[in-house]
């Protein structure tokens, strides 16, 4: 089996690089294209996912981002007609493969959505109610530390230790994404992913989010769709802008955003289109 | 002059009116620096609404309270001994009399005068003109008949010419003083706010009529029917209400009804319930837009059927098959009736899950895409997101829905009047036959009826108490669902 044979060219020539420095493929995508009905909103994407690093997805509304980062955990599924072509791995292995088991892959690649979304339960619960479906705490015990473990690395325990029998729906905005984060990470995923987590936040709570999210590099990988230029720059280390359905181009943010080598990322991050 | 006529010229007086003050308006000579505050249209439909509505108002209350004045001022003109001997069938008498009035009108003046000398037959006069008269008439029948005749007919004048008058009052008031500043729009908006608060206002004071028609009559009942025995009697044994037989002769206890009426209604939830439920879970959550799109409008469809066709359903199919299963199972002897508890919940049951279905799809919708999506990412399977999030985001709206349910399955009449049986059993056994109160209230309330009697005047002691448990429950749903309704918005 010639894996190399069967990855596109660019693909193949940024998983060099990536070798070269060191790194690991997370995830790859390729030839990844997404048809709603008819309509194609997603041509052709190659993209690759390194391990342990933010990876940005920016670029105008209606451009590809949420839907190419929806794919990365299959809950395209969940929309009607939405039907997806190519090929997505994680770890090497086709998450559109027959065998994968829909439910498994989105234990192993957790989703923060864009409006905090705490269920009508109590923080406690939230945070449990994923371990509890996978069966990861043996005892209340187990559980205890979990949920306690989830809220310290979401930065959310002290604000919250006093009031985990209090519904989640009563934080404010800022603490029910962080909510969403620690309850993502309570299954223990490898990647997350993140759609916009800061749309609805104001600037403090924003501020409080981005650090988080730095500091969940050291054991996740992470994909993020942001509106905000400066977020992507704040928090990521590799870049892809999208426009049209089109990945336009992805490198090193910093080079992204110094030295772009399509003049649409250029356009796009001064503020000339959007 | 006729109801008709009067409404048509009023309605002509009002499009004229419409009309000619919609082109004063249009042609208002433009002043510099004021702005014409409303459109053409405007001032024509104030217009129209002052040459209407306060005509049609005025007619409208003449009409309904003239009778009223008229009947009473009749009564009052009758020999005294008449008006002592006739109290009890005093609208009988004033029948006779109203017929008289009405049909001396078809008669010629050679007869009249043969009327009013008393030497005409009177039946037999009217028979010929095609006015059946119930009796054969008295003799001070006839002042009183003439009396009501030229009363009404200077009724009918007068609204006649009031409601007119009213009418070309309105529409010179529309016309008059229409300039470039006059608030037509505002006039008409408010019009249109009083039009629909009288609208809701009628559905109110319906509500409290119904509630007022049956309590005098329930106040009636319990004259006769001490409270306890009604509310805390275990036998119903209401006898026959034979005309003229009069006083309690019978026993009217509410128990036995009450309990059918539970447990019928309880048989049928028990099957919609689970039914009606996972078909809205379905529907919601895992159809697709195609099956969805057919679906729900055939559960809809069931529930369109007239309930009495489910009543057919149960007397001539469902009844006789649980009959003869049963009598299979037991090897002879059936245990289950062919009227009976089962088969009349079992039905309404079916009934009712398009109910419970549609209600339950609604909420269950209405829980945000957001929680979905949340718990699915967290990669819980589809049961697993409907169980622990979806449901208990619901189910305060779906304990408001089955309250709502319930209560309609309290108020049933035509399934169970034949699927139930007449039977007033106090039993356990869903087996037998029991019966509800709305098949008591039909009972009582069909056939040769006296309003006098504890045995038809119960029917609205069952009304009312059905109305209290029904209300109670729809309060109760209501408050349910208002109270967690915002939780998610």
């Amino acid at each position: 089996m010639n894996v190399m044979s069967e990855t596109t060219l660019e693909n193949a020539v940024n998983e060099k690089v990536a070798a070269a420095a060191n790194e690991r493929i997370k995830m790859r995508g390729e030839k990844v294209g997404v048809f709603y009905g008819d309509k194609q909103a997603l041509f052709d994407v190659d993209l690759l996912v390194r391990q342990n690093q933010v990876t940005a997805l920016i670029g105008p509304s209606g451009c590809g981002k949420s839907t190419f980062l929806r794919c990365l955990n299959r809950m395209n599924d969940t929309i009607d007609n939405a039907r997806v072509v190519g090929k997505i791995t994680l770890d090497g292995e086709d998450i559109y493969d027959r065998d994968i088991d829909v439910v498994e892959l989105r234990s192993r690649v957790g989703m923060v959505f864009q409006k905090p979304n705490p269920f009508p339960k109590s923080i406690y619960d939230n945070i449990a109610y994923g371990p509890r479906i996978h069966g990861l705490a043996r005892s209340k015990a187990d559980m205890d530390a979990v949920v306690e473990s989830s809220l310290k690395r979401a930065g959310l325990f002290n604000e919250v230790k006093d009031r985990l029998n209090e519904p989640g729906t009563g934080l404010s905005g800022g603490q029910q994404q962080r909510l969403c984060i620690a309850r993502a990470i309570a299954v223990s995923p490898e990647v997350i992913l993140m759609d916009e987590p800061c749309s609805a936040l104001d600037p403090i709570a924003t501020a409080r989010v981005e650090e988080l999210i730095d500091e969940l590099r050291e054991n996740y990988t992470i994909v993020i769709v942001t509106h905000s230029m400066q977020q992507a720059a704040r928090v990521s280390q590799r870049t892809a802008m999208f426009h049209l359905g089109n990945l336009v181009e992805e490198g090193p943010t910093e080079k992204m955003f110094t030295n772009p080598d399509d003049k649409r990322t250029q356009d796009y991050i001064t503020g000339r289109f959007g | 002059m006729s109801v008709s006529w009067v409404l048509a010229i009023i309605l002509v007086i009002g499009v004229v009116a419409f009309m000619v003050a919609r082109l004063r308006a249009a042609r208002l000579e433009p002043q510099a620096g004021v702005k014409q505050h409303s459109l053409p249209g405007y001032h024509g439909s104030y217009a129209l609404i002052l040459a209407i509505f306060p005509a049609i108002i005025f007619f409208g209350i003449w009409k309904a309270t003239s009778p009223v004045y008229i009947d009473s001022a009749v009564w009052r003109s009758l020999p005294e001994q008449v008006r002592s001997a006739s109290d009890a069938n005093r609208s009988l008498t004033m029948g006779t009399i109203y017929t008289i009035g009405d049909g001396m009108r078809r008669l010629t003046p050679a007869e009249l005068d043969q009327v009013r000398s008393g030497q005409a037959d009177l039946k037999a006069l009217f028979a010929s003109r095609g006015v059946a008269l119930a009796s054969s008439g008295e003799a001070y029948m006839i002042p009183a008949a003439e009396n009501y005749r030229s009363m009404s007919d200077s009724s009918s004048l007068w609204s006649a010419v009031g409601a007119i008058l009213l009418s070309l009052a309105g529409a010179w008031l529309g016309l008059s003083g229409i300039t470039l500043r006059r608030r037509a729009r505002n006039n008409v908006e408010r019009v249109m706010l009083w039009g629909l608060i009288a609208a809701s206002t009628v559905a109110i004071l319906t509500t409290v009529g119904i509630v007022l028609s049956m309590l005098f009559q329930t106040l009636t009942f319990f004259q006769s029917v001490p409270l306890s025995n009604f509310f805390f009697g275990t036998v119903w044994d209401p006898r026959f209400a034979a005309a003229g037989s009069g006083g309690a002769t019978g026993q009217f206890g509410l128990i036995p009804l009450l309990a059918g009426t539970l447990y019928i209604a309880l048989v049928a939830m028990l099957f919609a319930v689970p039914v009606g439920l996972f078909a809205a879970i379905y529907m919601s959550e895992y159809a697709s837009r195609k099956v969805r799109s057919v679906v729900k409008p055939v559960l809809e469809l069931l529930a369109g059927i007239p309930t009495i066709v489910y009543g057919i359903f149960a007397l001539v199919t469902v009844g006789p098959l649980l009959r003869d299963i049963s009598a299979a199972l037991s090897g002879g002897q059936p245990f289950i009736m062919a009227q009976s508890v089962l088969t009349a919940g079992l039905v309404m049951g079916i009934m009712l899950i398009p109910f419970v279905s549609s209600l339950s799809d609604d909420i269950i919708s209405s829980v945000p895409r957001s929680l979905h999506d949340g718990s699915l990412g967290l990669g819980a399977t589809r049961s697993e997101t409907v169980r622990n999030v979806i449901l208990p985001a619901a189910l305060p709206g779906i304990v408001g829905a089955l309250l709502l349910t319930a209560s309609r399955a309290i108020g049933e009449t035509m399934i169970v009047v034949l699927a139930a049986g007449v039977a007033a059993k106090l039993t356990l056994n869903p087996g037998e036959a029991m019966t509800t109160i709305t098949v008591k209230i039909v009972n009582q309330l069909t056939g040769d009826l006296e309003f006098t009697s504890p045995q038809t005047l119960v029917a609205f002691a069952l009304g009312i108490t059905l109305f209290v448990i029904t209300l109670g429950m729809n309060v109760l749903a209501l408050y349910i669902v208002r109270k967690y309704r915002e939780q998610y918005e």
